[in-house]
């Protein structure tokens, strides 16, 4: 077994905890960080896929700007910082536990199957190759993209603004 | 879908042409009345002369039109039909269209004519008076019908037209409906003309079976090519048409609705009598008359038998009758049937140049009947009388008119009488010469006698009469011309254009025409006009009948056999009517009451009876009770249901993710 | 190296995401937790790109592009977390239901 092996499942590892974390701890802001750990380890796996850009463009979205995102939602929404035993809906946890343990079982099935033995072999950086790619044949979709992401900021700000009229009645 | 017909050109010996575009666009003659009618009633009554304008307006196009088609048949000769396909019955192509030859230019001429004249005339006749737009619309509907009629180049469109013609004339006789007198008298009409209708129908179904063909102009190349075909039974389709014909052109014994249409107002009974519905009979002899001549001339003895009988039996009434319109009214039957007789005598032309005249003199007459009536509030000609110093211009073409019916030369009236005349005498027929000579008596003498009890002697009525309005005399005006002048069209030796415009058709039409005049026919009907003239001057004013309204030649019992007219009507009541009235009536009542009542009646009880066990068993306990189960159940499934819409969007996933990961697991593992 | 163990971590981060869409009350955290899966979808986009070795590189600009959806998503999804907790002074998803029957 070789170190690189040995580093890939140890994140692996490291990915299902920090995410079993985000999922199950009581508090938001743990939460939070535990995604963070959780973006930087798939980022980490990206890396070690030698799939460098899409690792770099994940930290630099993500990390840095949904899960700043995030928090503050979570600031402005009041949500109870700290520890706090409310968070979870109680009624559903064995229902929905079980549900996505089904979908787990499943999945994993149908994957270990499917393929069984597939291998994969990494090569060095592409990221030259990546970004011609990217802006020859699908320059098309990056673009209407890059439109969805503007008209999602504009819906964004349109939607969180404060209205007005709102703001006259709690000042009343 | 629309071509011209080009099938038997070379039948006849005569030059002549399609048309061109004026033909072609004829239809518009006989599409635009119905369209006008159509507006006249939608929107007649916000205009400012409600509604009269569009009718005006239309039958003056439809004037300046016949006239030009007239004028391009008289200068090269027009002879052309039309079809358009609506589909098909059986074998039947079912065409409509337009035939524009010499027959229907005739037909159009005299009806754009005389309809325009009785349109103006009628503005001011019946201002005021009640349903003046729909008056309107009948009377375009009733000139259009004519002329889907005359422009008919199928059985099938005849026999529309043929049915137009007599709802509008129902519909225009019965104008003042509120009157019973009235409607019972278009009911008359309309039940007349609908029992010749039938034969004319079984005619029609009769020649189309035989000859596979609804084409007029196919029948008759038949008739006088294919004689096998018709042989057997031409004559029975020929009678059966002519029956038809008799109830429109108010033949013996069917003329009994015409004189009771005078019910009508005034420019109605001049359309009628004149241009329209009257002549639809002759015209359609005219039309059909190679069938009759190659294939029925035993048909044509039967015609001219009646007609000779309606042309005395008719002249005789109208001695005795009082009311001026119905002397004119059975004075057009006489003239009738001296139109049928003609076409009986294979007289073509000129039964159709009695037509052309008669229908500008009998209009005129119409018209001066209707003015002296609109001055005198009466049709009384006793209450009238010395009409001649208020009414000039009435009493001037009055006397035009009468003139030219009575058949004094130069009048219209002189040439058409003295060439069906000669006709009959050149075919030999002594009898009937001599009773239509004595017809040409008689008409000369009945005139005479509404002229003298009209406008010679004393004013016998109440009130002050006066000469009617402008838009009144300047038609009589016109027409006293054409009572004048519409005879020169066909002189014997002189000048015979009219032959050949009615002559100009795709069949040829074998008939007698004089080349002469005939002398002795000529004489012989002059002297009659003449004498009838004279004993009527002789009998009322001479002796003075005109001043107390008296007839002195009351002779018993012919006068009052003639007032009860032949008790023709007393026979169709007693045995014809009340037999159905009283005994078939009461008979079928009586079936009605004990059969077929007591039958529906025990349908009825039995489906009652059977609706109550029904009812309480089927229905309540069983279909009502499942119903009810079904809803209440419905509702508390629905109340139970309900629950799951909890609003919850997790509770929603979930069950949608439930849902998902059993089917996964049902097509992974079982299926 | 094997693609097996890859392919189960992000299938079971996939059935975390669920299970955190699931049992979160909190209206943040189900968002969180849509991020998860999202994440998941993105692993085995790579985790395909690298083992076919597509000359396109069509796993790669698909996670991109998916990266750039989930942050637009994420914009959007506060946005109205931000205004139904202005209007109901609460996050609780629990809360909203206004199309109950």
């Amino acid at each position: 077994m070789e170190i690189y092996e040995v580093v890939t499942y140890f994140t692996l590892l490291l990915l299902l905890f920090s995410a079993a974390r985000v999922v199950t701890t009581s508090n938001v802001i743990h939460a939070a960080i535990s995604l963070v750990f959780t973006l930087a380890l798939t980022a980490t796996l990206f890396l070690l896929l030698s799939t460098q850009f899409v690792a770099l463009v994940l930290v630099l979205v993500y990390i840095g700007a949904v899960i700043v995102l995030f928090l503050f939602g979570v600031m402005i929404t009041r949500a109870p910082l700290g520890k706090n035993a409310e968070l979870d809906n109680d009624k559903n946890k064995l229902i929905g536990a079980t549900i996505s343990g089904a979908i787990f079982l499943l999945f994993s099935y149908i994957l270990i199957n499917g393929f069984d033995g597939e291998i994969v072999i990494t090569s060095g950086s592409s990221t030259e190759l990546l970004g011609e790619i990217l802006l020859s044949r699908f320059v098309f979709p990056f673009e209407i993209v890059s439109f969805v992401l503007l008209a999602a900021l504009i819906g964004g700000i349109t939607l969180a603004r404060k209205d007005e009229a709102l703001v006259d009645e709690d000042q009343i | 879908m629309v071509k011209f017909d080009a099938n038997f050109l070379a039948e006849t010996e005569l030059v002549y042409t399609d048309g061109g575009i004026l033909a072609e666009f004829s239809w518009s003659l006989v599409v635009l009345p119905f369209v006008a009618a159509l507006f006249i009633t939608f929107i007649g009554k916000y205009l400012p002369y409600k509604g009269a304008e569009i009718a005006l307006g239309t039958i003056a196009l439809i004037f300046i039109y016949s006239v030009s088609l007239m004028f391009i048949h008289i200068t090269e000769g027009v002879a052309s039909e039309f079809f358009v396909n609506v589909g098909s019955i059986g074998q039947f192509d079912i065409e409509f269209g337009w035939v524009v030859d010499g027959l229907s230019i005739m037909m159009y001429f005299v009806v754009g004519t005389v309809a325009l004249l009785v349109f103006i005339y009628a503005t001011n006749y019946m201002e005021g008076e009640i349903r003046y737009t729909f008056f309107f619309t009948s009377l375009t509907l009733f000139a259009g019908s004519m002329l889907v009629l005359v422009s008919s180049p199928t059985l099938i469109q005849i026999l529309i037209g043929w049915e137009l013609v007599g709802v509008c004339s129902y519909l225009l006789i019965g104008h003042y409906w509120e009157k019973k007198d009235n409607s019972s008298a278009a009911m008359k009409a309309f039940i007349t003309n609908k029992i010749a209708d039938i034969g004319l129908m079984i005619g029609i179904i009769i020649l189309a079976l035989n000859t596979g063909t609804l084409r007029i102009s196919e029948i008759l190349y038949q008739s006088t090519h294919d004689y096998e075909k018709l042989s057997k039974v031409a004559f029975a389709a020929a009678i059966l048409l002519f029956i038809g014909a008799m109830g429109k052109s108010a033949q013996f014994p069917l003329h009994v609705w015409l004189p009771d249409a005078m019910a009508g107002p005034t420019p109605v009974s001049a359309l009628m009598h004149a241009a329209t519905m009257v002549t639809a009979g002759v015209y359609l002899l005219a039309r059909m008359f190679p069938f009759y001549k190659s294939m029925a001339p035993e048909a044509l003895d039967i015609v001219m038998l009646f007609g000779v009988i309606t042309l005395l039996g008719a002249g005789l009434i109208a001695i005795v009758q009082d009311d001026l319109k119905k002397v004119l009214a059975y004075s057009t039957v006489s003239q009738l049937g001296y139109m049928v007789a003609a076409i009986g005598s294979g007289a073509y032309t000129a039964a159709l140049f009695h037509l052309w005249t008669h229908a500008f003199f009998k209009a005129l007459l119409f018209l001066g009947a209707g003015s002296v009536i609109h001055a005198v509030h009466s049709n009384s000609m006793l209450e009238m009388g010395g009409l001649r110093k208020v009414m000039p211009k009435t009493f001037t073409t009055f006397i035009i008119g009468t003139v030219a019916l009575a058949g004094l030369p130069p009048f219209a009236g002189f040439f058409s009488k003295d060439e069906i005349l000669a006709s009959f005498n050149h075919e030999g027929e002594t009898t009937f010469f001599f009773i239509a000579v004595l017809g040409a008596f008689i008409t000369a003498f009945y005139m005479t006698r509404a002229v003298s009890l009209t406008f010679l002697g004393e004013y016998r009525g109440h009130g002050h009469p006066h000469e009617s309005h402008n838009m009144m005399t300047t038609p009589l005006l016109t027409l006293a011309v054409f009572a004048i002048a519409s005879g020169w069209v066909n002189i014997p030796g002189v000048y015979t254009g009219f032959t050949d415009w009615v002559t100009t058709r795709k069949t040829k039409i074998v008939e007698y025409h004089p080349e002469s005049f005939d002398l002795f026919a000529l004489s012989s009907g002059l002297i009659a006009g003449l004498l009838g003239i004279g004993l009527g001057y002789y009998l009322y004013q001479l002796q003075g009948s005109a001043e107390t309204g008296d007839d002195k030649i009351k002779i018993q019992p012919v006068w009052t056999v003639l007032e009860n007219k032949y008790y023709l009507d007393h026979f169709y009541f007693r045995f014809i009517i009340d037999p159905i009235k009283i005994n078939i009536s009461k008979a079928v009542d009586k079936f009605n009451t004990n059969v077929i009542d007591r039958f529906i009646n025990g349908v009825g009880q039995i489906a009652s009876l059977l609706g109550g066990v029904v009812y309480n068993n089927l229905d309540q306990n069983g279909i009502d009770r499942f119903l009810n189960m079904s809803s209440s159940g419905t509702d508390s499934f629905g109340g139970r249901v309900k629950l799951l819409q909890t609003g919850r969007t997790q509770q929603y996933l979930m069950l949608f993710l439930g849902g998902v990961v059993t089917i996964s697991l049902l097509i992974l593992f079982i299926i | 190296m094997i693609v097996q163990p890859v392919l189960v971590t992000a299938a079971a981060l996939f059935s975390l995401g669920i299970y955190g869409i699931l049992v979160r009350r909190n209206a943040v955290m189900v968002l969180l937790s849509i991020e998860l899966i999202l994440n998941a979808v993105n692993i085995n986009f790579i985790i395909f790109d690298s083992m076919l070795a597509d000359s396109l590189m069509q796993g790669q600009i698909f996670t991109i592009f998916i990266i750039t959806i989930a942050a637009a998503e994420v914009g959007i999804g506060l946005a109205i977390v931000l205004m139904l907790f202005r209007n109901r002074q609460t996050a609780n998803i629990n809360e909203f239901d206004l199309m109950k029957w």
